[in-house]
């Protein structure tokens, strides 16, 4: 089963004169441990997408499949709860919360989705520890560089073990140097789990360590 | 970790963000309590004669709107009062405004002279012709037990028995006599408003079953007015005013409370929208959120009522005897369900925001 199933995804803001189309008819797949770069210019529809296969929102029309979620129809609530379990965000800008350690970032997705306090704490501990994040658990963001906290949102996105991880911009505020590097170390975390996971990025030269790259424009896949 | 513990958290972790409202709140509980504290000071030392009575009913003269003043009841209305159905023991009432000094005092002390004819409620029976009990107050003013007092412009001698607590009216001290003594000092103290023997201000009824239908049942078998005890205290002069006027006061106290809460929430709610819409984005509901924030808004206001109670103790303390400031723990735990009422009400006021959060626009931009 494909981690990502969308078919004639539409998704249009606003109505009459005022109305937006964001995505017209996109279709897409992605293979249950494929890394796909998401490339276009500003305004042609990424994030969008980027929106609706992580449940943060809805289409207008079409089918989405994650995993065994056919989510076009979850109301708010279904919505919430899978983005609990089933999918992985890591935010362009990263947004962890500033007061909670790097340990504590990534507690907070396993015990919303109610994985046991012990196991978690397991979980968060060897993830740490595979990011190089090892001896800065007890730190907060404020105290960790660029690529750590890049690195502690990676982890948040992964501790629930979800089927697809999505990356919205995850190279914008980095170097390029770094940049590569969390490029590398999306891959290395993304092939090693099985994991399949969808980067939205401008950045052409990271679009190399993806498996598959599509573009977008004005709402439209262009192959 | 969860909602409520990441909210818990932010407090503990970041307690400079909380502490200007906590401060505030603290500062309004302080408020608070000692707006009750003097509330029941003066209520007290108003009504403590009334209260030390203990009875149900007062039973006023015809017309007399409740004063003990302006009242009179003759023996013909007494023995119609003792045959109302419902009336189980009848005694005389009377006071007299005045004052009194011990020997060697420099100044006078206002008293309230009051006749009585029966014990009831915290008051014994009355001590013999020539003696009185006294409010307890005056103890403060150098009186001690045995200390002759010389009341009125006259001088009617009355020695201390014995005291009684929290027994004054209108302000003065209360004085507890025999009939016969108090006719004495109402003799000199009010020429003018002399009763003839048998006739008093007030009666003082026990009465059998519902205190109000008693009442009922005496005013119109005789005429009189009739009051159940608590009735009697609220018509005593000044004291609703007080009340209203003080209840005032603590209710706009309440309210600003509630602003400084919900100003306080609607601020960090504004300022954490993209913080909420990231944890909105990985699986935090909003009445998660909202239960964090409420967790957050329970820890301010308790550390708040703490810090504000031991400032208006610390306040009582230190105020000057005149200021009648009477903390009871009653009223301090009372005061702490109204706060947090009200600093959950204050943070309702956010309640639409946190739930319109949408994490796609907050984290997103979309």
């Amino acid at each position: 089963m494909p981690a990502l199933m969308m078919d004639e995804v539409r998704k249009v803001y606003g109505s009459g004169e005022q109305a937006v189309v964001a995505l017209d008819g996109v279709s897409l797949e992605v293979g249950d441990d494929e890394l796909l770069a998401l490339v276009g210019p500003s305004g042609s529809g990424k994030t969008t997408l980027l929106s609706i296969a992580g449940g943060l929102l809805r289409p207008t029309d079409g089918a989405v499949q994650v995993g065994p979620h056919r989510i076009e129809s979850y109301g708010p609530r279904e919505l919430t709860r899978f983005r609990r379990t089933a999918v992985g965000f890591v935010f362009q800008g990263v947004n962890l919360v500033p007061f909670l350690t790097a340990r504590e970032n990534l507690l907070v997705a396993a015990e919303i989705a109610g994985v046991e306090r012990r196991r978690a704490r397991a979980r968060a501990e060897q993830l740490l520890g595979e990011l190089g994040l090892a001896g800065k658990e007890d730190r907060l963001p404020a105290r960790l560089s660029g690529g750590e906290r890049q690195r502690v949102a990676i982890g948040r996105a992964l501790m629930n073990e979800p089927a697809l991880v999505l990356f919205d911009e995850p190279t914008s505020s980095l170097d390029s140097r770094l940049g590569a590097q969390v490029m590398e170390l999306i891959r290395a975390e993304v092939k090693g789990r099985g994991t399949a996971a969808v980067v939205v990025t401008h950045d052409l030269p990271m679009t190399r360590y993806a498996d598959r790259v599509v573009e977008i424009h004005d709402g439209r896949l262009v192959t | 970790m969860r909602p409520a513990r990441i909210g818990a958290t932010e407090v503990l972790r970041r307690p400079g963000r909380f502490a200007i409202t906590a401060a505030v709140l603290a500062l309004l509980v302080a408020l608070q309590v000692v707006l009750w504290g003097l509330l029941d000071g003066l209520t007290g030392s108003t009504t403590g004669a009334y209260r030390a009575l203990g009875a149900d009913l007062l039973v006023y003269g015809p017309a007399s709107r409740a004063a003990l003043l302006r009242s009179q009841v003759s023996p013909e209305l007494r023995a119609r009062v003792e045959a109302a159905d419902g009336v189980a023991a009848v005694g005389g009432l009377g006071v007299t405004l005045t004052w009194g000094r011990t020997d060697g005092a420099p100044v006078p002390t206002d008293l309230a002279v009051f006749g009585y004819e029966r014990s009831t409620g915290r008051l014994p029976a009355p001590p013999p012709p020539g003696d009185g009990l006294a409010d307890r107050s005056l103890s403060q003013e150098g009186v001690a037990i045995g200390d002759v007092l010389a009341v009125g412009p006259q001088g009617v001698p009355i020695r201390v028995s014995g005291w009684v607590q929290d027994a004054s009216y209108l302000g003065q001290p209360g004085l507890w006599v025999a009939p016969a003594t108090w006719r004495r000092v109402l003799a000199t103290a009010a020429p003018d408003r002399v009763l003839p023997e048998g006739t008093w201000q007030a009666l003082v009824v026990d009465a059998e079953g519902d205190a109000a239908a008693v009442a009922a049942r005496i005013a119109r078998a005789t005429g009189a007015e009739a009051l159940p005890l608590d009735e009697a205290i609220s018509r005593l002069p000044g004291v609703e005013a007080q009340r209203a006027s003080f209840l005032q006061l603590i209710g706009a106290t309440t309210l600003v409370a509630g602003l400084v809460v919900a100003l306080f929430f609607a601020l960090i709610t504004l300022e954490r929208v993209r913080l909420f819409g990231v944890l909105k984005a990985v699986g935090v509901s909003s009445a998660q959120l909202l239960g964090a924030l409420a967790l957050q808004a329970l820890t301010v206001t308790g550390a708040a009522y703490a810090v504000g109670v031991a400032a208006a103790v610390a306040l009582a303390r230190v105020a000057p005897e005149e200021v009648p400031i009477r903390l009871t723990g009653g009223r301090v735990l009372w005061v702490a369900p109204v706060l947090v009422g009200t600093a959950l009400l204050g943070l309702a006021t956010s309640l639409r925001r946190v739930v319109r959060i949408d994490p796609a626009t907050a984290v997103v931009g979309r």
